[in-house]
């Protein structure tokens, strides 16, 4: 009996093994780690967003110990969307978000809080949606509730570089350019912070990962 | 192709290299270089650690880099070159899909050119070098020019997005003729059908030495002149070429770097000849290679300066820019393969009319 599940495992091992390599050689991607180390500590990467491979590809360029313990949320209805897309999400196990339910009452961030647990990290994208023009939107308020409740979160500001043109909004095939992925010192919520201060001061902090 | 001979799996083992694409001269030249540049190598270590030389540490610093990267490009071409023919070109192929990422990264392209530049990286690309490697000369040499340089604008004019469009269009058409088009004419050069002049029969013989001669020869000549160009600026620069696009390169140094080349070009088809260039035929390559290697650098200098980037590398932090080492190459290559076709045709009578005659029409 316990063959079969092992053979499934290993063919999950290998295939994660593939994807983390695709994901590696079609984004070009170098990873930079500025003014911080890689840390096994619970995280909450948050980035800015300008393609549906956003998430894997920084997932995919983290160390390998890191991978197995950090969750990117992403949309559910694009990893769901096709057999394709929800084998590969069933690969780098992330939080899938029903971006149509999503109400003042049904707050994710409870689901996401509770997912995690004292165990993984995870990484969002606080602009919500995916921007056209590769210029940074303002922050939606998820990420100060998530230093609200869980202040012992290192909250780690990273700019993806170049993303945007490897795969626009509205395209469906990547173009192997070369992109880069900067991670920047950790930021915490002041406890007497109010809700825009801390979310202008976190995007500030992804900017300027772009000259760092 | 020859299917029979060339293409037998029994020719993927290196124990039979020197069949496949390695004849004794040729492997007397590679381990020469690898000689000479293990020598400068480590020359260029231990004025690194002597404090006290008076030499400016950038400069060795600079130097040292530019052996290493030589050193790389001679040891990994000489273990493709112990493989069958297509071996080599699938590693030029990989090199030009590496330097068009860099050089597409590099150059701003709008949303419009997505699917275009998809039609770069996954058809043209692959199809040069497929071709090249099933020996399709009369539609490798025409593919990109021709039908990549009319599909470009018109798959950008389908796309509706009309804000510098004849930039745009330039800008993919020059990274796919420089990084994939000229650089796909080195791995060619390996399935040219070489003859050389016998001069008791007087006519052409089909020539005996190594396949990979004349490759060997572009990329020793290319090296040889990226370093006298280097040396020469070093120690005799005093008029520069154009300070804004490279605050050292002089005329000094692409003169010496010229004349330097084709001397040694001729010492080098004198002591171990890999072509069957006369030894004046080879003077000429090696004067030829030098000056269009030193145009490549300067062409390449002006895109990133205008760019204001100083390597490719350096465009995304970590990665070692291709482009930066092949851009001398990329130029070289196209006019050494038309050349050489051409000169290789002529009786050597003929052949120093023709370049007296070509040099007076200069």
């Amino acid at each position: 009996m316990m063959e079969p599940q092992f053979k499934k495992n290993r063919m999950k091992q290998v295939s994660i093994k593939i994807l983390v390599g695709l994901a590696k050689f079609f984004s070009g991607a170098t990873i930079r780690w500025v003014g911080c180390e890689p840390d096994s500590c619970q995280r909450v990467y948050f980035a800015n967003h300008t393609s549906h491979l956003d998430a894997l590809i920084l997932w995919a360029s983290l160390p390998r110990t890191l991978r197995a313990i950090t969750r990117p949320v992403a949309a559910g209805d694009y990893w769901l969307g096709g057999p394709i897309r929800r084998y590969v999400s069933g690969l780098f196990n992330p939080l899938l978000i029903d971006r149509e339910k999503v109400r003042v009452h049904n707050s994710p961030i409870d689901m996401i809080l509770r997912e995690i647990g004292n165990e993984y990290s995870i990484i969002v994208f606080p602009e919500g949606g995916r921007s056209l023009t590769g210029e940074v939107g303002t922050f939606k308020s998820g990420l100060y509730y998530i230093g609200k409740k869980r202040p012992d979160l290192e909250l780690m500001p990273v700019y993806l570089d170049n993303m945007n043109r490897i795969m626009p909004k509205g395209e469906f095939l990547p173009l192997p350019l070369l992109s880069c992925i900067t991670i920047g010192p950790p930021i915490w919520l002041d406890p007497d912070e109010d809700k825009n201060t801390f979310l202008m001061r976190a995007r500030q902090a992804v900017l300027d990962l772009k000259e760092a | 192709m020859d299917f029979d001979s060339t293409n037998s799996i029994s020719r993927l083992i290196p124990g039979t290299l020197v069949a496949a694409l390695l004849d004794a001269n040729a492997v007397i030249l590679l381990l020469a270089v690898l000689g000479v540049l293990a020598g400068l190598g480590t020359a260029g270590q231990i004025l690194r650690r002597q404090s006290r030389v008076q030499v400016d540490s950038a400069i060795i610093r600079t130097f040292n880099n530019r052996v290493v990267a030589w050193l790389t490009t001679c040891v990994v071409l000489s273990v493709t070159m112990m493989f069958d023919r297509w071996v080599t070109v699938v590693f030029f192929g990989l090199m030009s899909f590496w330097a068009l990422r860099e050089f597409i990264t590099m150059t701003p392209t709008r949303r419009g050119d997505h699917r275009t530049l998809f039609w770069l990286f996954v058809i043209f690309t692959p199809a040069q070098y497929v071709l090249v490697a099933l020996d399709a000369t009369n539609v490798y040499t025409v593919i990109i020019p021709v039908y990549a340089s009319l599909f470009i604008p018109a798959r950008i004019a389908f796309t509706g997005e009309t804000k510098r469009f004849l930039e745009r269009t330039a800008k993919i058409q020059f990274g796919l003729l420089i990084c994939v088009y000229a650089l796909s004419h080195a791995p060619a050069l390996l399935y040219l059908q070489l003859k050389s002049w016998d001069a008791v029969s007087r006519e052409y013989l089909p020539w005996q030495g190594s396949q990979a001669g004349l490759l060997l020869f572009l990329v020793v000549m290319v090296q040889v002149s990226d370093m006298l160009h280097f040396v020469w600026d070093r120690l005799g620069g005093r008029h520069v070429i154009a300070a804004d696009v490279n605050a050292t390169r002089s005329w000094e140094g692409l003169m010496g770097a010229a004349f330097g080349s084709a001397f040694v070009a001729i010492i080098m088809q004198w002591l171990i000849p890999v072509t069957p260039f006369q030894w004046y035929t080879a003077g000429l390559m090696g004067l030829l290679i030098s000056v269009m290697a030193s145009s490549g650098s300067m062409t390449l200098s002006a895109i990133k300066r205008d760019r204001g980037i100083k390597d490719y590398g350096t465009l995304v932090q970590g990665h070692a820019g291709i482009l930066d080492r092949i851009d001398s190459i990329c130029f070289a290559a196209p006019i050494f393969y038309h050349v050489t076709k051409y000169f290789l045709q002529l009786p050597p009578a003929e052949v120093v009319a023709s370049s007296a005659s070509w040099m007076a029409g200069c």
